[in-house]
């Protein structure tokens, strides 16, 4: 799977779960500050995130890569770790 | 201590009949009846359910239309509140440094919170056994408070919050408590009222009780019939209620239209009975509200009563009335008839419809009263319309769990 792969459904799930306008959806757009998630959303996006890519987040070991994933290619470079 | 005036300038409606004070009050004024056969609806999930008449909203809802920020908190309870909350904002034109200015609070409340979303909590908690299955919003949805708390978050509201959940008890008392607040200095405007949903497990919890309404499932327009001797119980219906109270020198202030004014509230418990209404407690109630107001019987020009049709409810009711007013020169009629009991929102909707009558000159009648039942008798039933002047109206409202309330509201004079 490619990063622009992951991308893609990345930005699929924005769009169709958090309804996030798709014009300012960009790699590195700060999910939190450009694209108004809040922290609910936050635990919503680790969720749709874990069903969509099929992987499991460990609430100890992962919460510090959580606290830091801001943009998309945050995102990116979490998801590639968790599924290798 | 002077007591400030609390007038109404602002009004929001949803009813079974749609979305918004016009079409609210132009199927109720034409005698429409919103009661439907819910069987299709209800019977896969109740299978000994009696009572298959409900008062749903009959317009569907654009939820698209509530930014997603807050709707992802919202069931549908507080999607209703939103909306009738939304309209008497735009009504009393109250701009957004008002709604945040510390000065203005929120008195909203509902049975429950959302039914819909209880079912969805503890549905998928029980088959999935995971606390991650379900949104993260779910349980703002579900909280008692969710109608109150979501409209703060909505509109930017930073005054003091109350949510009253006394069942059908909740938007009368909400308006009271607004009233005093108001009275007292406390906060300049309130956004008062409440809301409920209509869900299965609703009606299952009255045909529970034996106080809802089954003998007339496939004659749905029938029923319910307050005061009548063939009623059988009550319909429960859905929607939301908003009235603006504000003190009479800030709407002065600010150059809003006065639509009314309240100058009366006392609620009370019964201490007696769970689930039915007690004449005594009521009787105390109708003399504390009048006290407040200070009042006689005799000022009264109209009582809209609770009359849901159950056997209990309405007789204990006709008999306060007939004790407290001692005559039958006061005109009364229940609006339960036309549009089902609405629990949480009977209250404030059916004020709304008063302030219709109080505008038009036209009091309208209990719809499906045909015989005054012999235990309702002695007081002045309401059996077809009435053109008269009404300035000073009583308002009931009581509850399960023995609470009863009593607005008294006022043609605004200045």
């Amino acid at each position: 799977m490619t990063d622009q792969d992951i991308i893609g459904r990345i930005k699929e799930i924005l769009i169709e779960e958090f309804e996030v306008d798709e014009a300012i959806i960009k790699p590195d757009s700060n999910m939190y500050e450009e694209l108004e998630l809040d922290s609910l959303d936050s635990v919503d996006l680790v969720v749709a995130l874990e069903n969509e890519f099929g992987f499991k987040i460990d609430r100890t070991r992962d919460e510090e890569a959580l606290r830091h994933m801001r943009t998309l290619n945050d995102a990116v470079a979490f998801i590639k770790q968790k599924i290798a | 201590m002077s007591l400030n005036r609390v007038v109404i300038t602002g009004i929001g409606a949803v009813s079974p009949y749609g979305i918004g004070v016009p079409v609210f009050i132009d199927k109720l004024f034409k005698g429409e009846s919103a009661v439907v056969n819910m069987e299709k609806e209800w019977s896969p999930a109740i299978n000994d359910l009696m009572c298959y008449v409900g008062a749903p909203l009959m317009e569907p809802i654009n939820v698209k239309g509530i930014p997603r920020k807050f709707r992802k908190t919202m069931g549908k309870t507080a999607v209703l509140t939103y909306l009738a909350v939304n309209e008497a904002i735009e009504d009393a034109q109250l701009n957004e440094a008002l709604l945040s200015s510390g000065r203005l609070g929120i008195s909203f409340g509902s049975s429950t919170g959302s039914a819909e979303s209880t079912e969805r909590y503890f549905v998928e908690h029980i088959n999935t056994k995971s606390a991650r299955s379900l949104p993260s919003g779910i349980f703002f949805q579900v909280m008692s408070h969710t109608s109150a708390a979501n409209i703060a978050q909505a509109f930017n509201i930073s005054g003091r919050v109350i949510s009253p959940n006394s069942a059908c008890s909740s938007s009368a008392q909400a308006i009271g408590f607004a009233f005093e607040m108001i009275q007292c200095g406390h906060q300049d405007i309130m956004l008062c009222g409440g809301s409920d949903e209509l869900h299965v497990t609703t009606a299952a919890s009255f045909d529970l009780v034996q106080a809802g309404s089954f003998k007339y499932n496939n004659n749905p327009s029938a029923t319910p019939r307050p005061f009548d001797q063939d009623r059988d119980g009550t319909v429960c219906g859905e929607g939301a209620g908003c009235i603006i109270l504000e003190s009479e020198a800030s709407a002065k202030k600010r150059s809003a239209a006065i639509l009314g004014e309240v100058i009366g509230f006392a609620t009370n418990a019964s201490g007696v009975h769970m689930a039915h209404a007690d004449g005594d407690s009521i009787v105390n109630c109708l003399q504390d509200a009048l006290k407040s107001a200070n009042l006689k019987p005799a000022d009264i020009d109209y009582i809209n009563a609770h009359a849901t049709g159950t056997v209990i409810g309405d007789a204990s009711e006709a008999e306060a009335v007939r004790r407290v007013f001692n005559s039958n020169h006061v005109p009364v009629s229940s609006l339960k008839g036309y549009f089902g009991h609405t629990l949480g929102a009977s209250g404030v909707l059916e004020l709304i419809a008063v302030m219709e009558m109080m505008k038009t000159d036209l009091i309208l009648p209990t719809r499906n009263l045909d015989t005054p039942d012999e235990v309702c008798k002695g007081i002045n039933h309401v059996q077809s319309s009435i053109n008269k002047k009404i300035n000073t109206v009583v308002k009931n409202s009581f509850a399960f769990g023995g609470i009863n309330t009593v607005l008294i509201i006022k043609r605004y004079i200045a």
